[in-house]
């Protein structure tokens, strides 16, 4: 009861500061007379959800698709390039250091090389979402596989276990803490990633909106396209947290 | 003496790096009896934890004979050695009857008879209760004595035990050489226990080998004759005192 009562007080702070957010832009905006172009009033903001012709519900549906793509992609590939890695010590010690090089390379600078070679749409801007966030989650995995008492090693030896049981009883689960951590990361970045590919070169997307009202000064749906391009960056770290909650024990979670 | 469950002989290991090299355990020769608790004592490099190693088959030995097993207690070094550690190395995503089971599964041993002896040996161990807890729910004596109960899981004819009571605080470490003793009379095995505690290795020990440091060898070996079951009350006897102003002789501290 007492954790019970404890959790709900939390909840309803964190709430009740994001209604006071709220409140005081409303209130900013509403007493200083702010022009509707320099920042539109909350409700203004919601009203922009009205315009048809912004089609909210497709650019939504593009924006979410190349960050949930290149999020999912970054995954599969970071985590399998670091199994690789603790597989084959060679090939960490061959392709780590080349993965930190091409890492140095902003990202952001590749989006007209990508354009020439892909050219617009959905899938360059997975790639984009993909190779931001691709790096962080090869390195917190390669770290957790790493991460392995000697003594636990030794004590499956004596047993003369395999290298395959080491992996899946005690390597694995153990890199569960750190693979979580770099996924938290890369669900950040990929939002970023998706984002920085529409304004690079898209025809549709939340971002490609964006750079459409600002020519027409509509700030509202600016600010509206910001709330859900957070919104949809919220929802897919949520989603992370809760598979955390799943598979990791409270007392292993990392920040 | 019938024959010995271990007979080491002369047992001598060299650590060598490029240039340079290390002897960390010689002139060690020693017999141990099935349903021994030896104990093994020295300051830090004397090569206690090399000679477990040695013993667990986890490094080969330079010049020396090791044997374990005879003809009466048969040894298989694949599941005849259960290990306790300094830290209780308890993983932290299994629950503690799932952290004992680990070398049954590994040995791919009849899940529910593991299952059910598990659960015994908690019961040994005290820890009754704690069967559906995690690692982090227990204090460090109660997650060490899980760590024995592990060690106990695949019913293993020796037991090495690296120090596993040296990251405790001192009460519970008291108690938990009780517990053990009383864990050993009951389980009736071979026990290794390397130890720094001169006090401890003598309370413990049906046989106590004592090893110095630079250069690492054996100096003694004797038999502990206190009586079983040992009391706390038995540390202020004469005799062991005697016992453990041998050791502090040897050891150079006296």
């Amino acid at each position: 009861m007492g954790a019970n009562r404890e959790a709900l007080q939390r909840y309803s702070l964190a709430v009740l500061s994001h209604l006071a957010l709220v409140a005081a832009w409303h209130f900013f905006v509403v007493v200083g007379k702010v022009p509707k172009f320099v920042m539109p009033s909350p409700l203004e903001t919601l009203n922009a959800l009205l315009v048809p012709n912004y089609r909210w519900l497709e650019n939504i549906a593009v924006t979410g698709v190349e960050i949930f793509g290149g999020y999912v992609l970054a995954v599969v590939v970071g985590v399998g390039i670091a199994l690789l890695f603790s597989w084959f010590r060679w090939l960490e010690l061959a392709i780590m250091p080349l993965l930190v090089s091409l890492n140095m390379i902003p990202k952001v600078a590749l989006g007209p090389l990508i354009i020439v070679w892909f050219k617009y749409g959905i899938g360059p801007n997975i790639m984009m979402a993909f190779a931001i966030c691709f790096f962080p989650i090869v390195l917190t995995t390669a770290r957790g596989l790493r991460e392995v008492e000697p003594d636990l090693l030794d004590l499956v030896r004596t047993l003369k276990g395999s290298r395959w049981q080491v992996f899946t009883k005690i390597q694995l689960p153990g890199a569960l803490p750190y693979i979580f951590s770099g996924m938290k990361v890369a669900a950040i970045l990929a939002v970023a990633g998706a984002i920085v590919g529409e304004f690079l070169g898209s025809d549709r997307g939340l971002g490609y909106l964006m750079l459409q009202v600002q020519v027409t000064l509509d700030t509202a749906a600016m600010f509206m396209a910001v709330i859900l391009i957070t919104l949809l960056g919220g929802i897919l770290y949520l989603m992370v947290l809760a598979l955390e909650r799943l598979f990791v024990v409270q007392d292993a979670r990392l920040g | 003496m019938a024959e010995p469950f271990i007979h080491l002989a002369g047992v001598r290991k060299v650590y060598r790096a490029r240039r340079s090299e290390f002897l960390a355990v010689s002139e060690v020769t020693f017999d141990v009896a099935a349903g021994e608790l030896v104990a093994l004592v020295g300051p830090s490099g004397c090569g206690k934890t090399t000679l477990l190693k040695i013993l667990a088959g986890l490094h080969p030995h330079d010049a020396g004979e090791v044997r374990i097993g005879s003809a009466a207690q048969p040894f298989d070094p694949s599941r005849d050695i259960g290990m306790v550690f300094q830290q209780p190395l308890l993983l932290k995503w299994r629950r503690v009857l799932d952290n004992v089971l680990l070398p049954a599964e590994i040995l791919g041993l009849p899940v529910a008879a593991s299952r059910e002896r598990a659960r015994d040996l908690l019961a040994l161990v005290g820890l009754r209760d704690a069967e559906a807890k995690y690692p982090y729910e227990l204090s460090g004596g109660m997650q060490q004595r899980a760590a024995i109960a592990r060690a106990l899981i695949h019913d293993p004819k020796l037991i090495l035990m690296d120090e596993p009571f040296g990251a405790l605080d001192a009460l519970t470490r008291e108690k938990m050489n009780l517990e053990l003793l009383r864990i050993w009379q009951q389980a009736r095995k071979t026990i290794v226990f390397v130890t720094h505690g001169i006090s401890e290795a003598v309370f413990l020990g049906t046989r106590v080998v004592v090893l110095t440091a630079g250069p690492a060898r054996m100096a003694d070996n004797f038999l502990v004759e206190l009586p079983h079951p040992r009391t706390l009350d038995m540390k202020t006897h004469e005799r062991f005192g005697e016992y453990t102003r041998r050791i502090y002789r040897l050891l150079g501290l006296e």
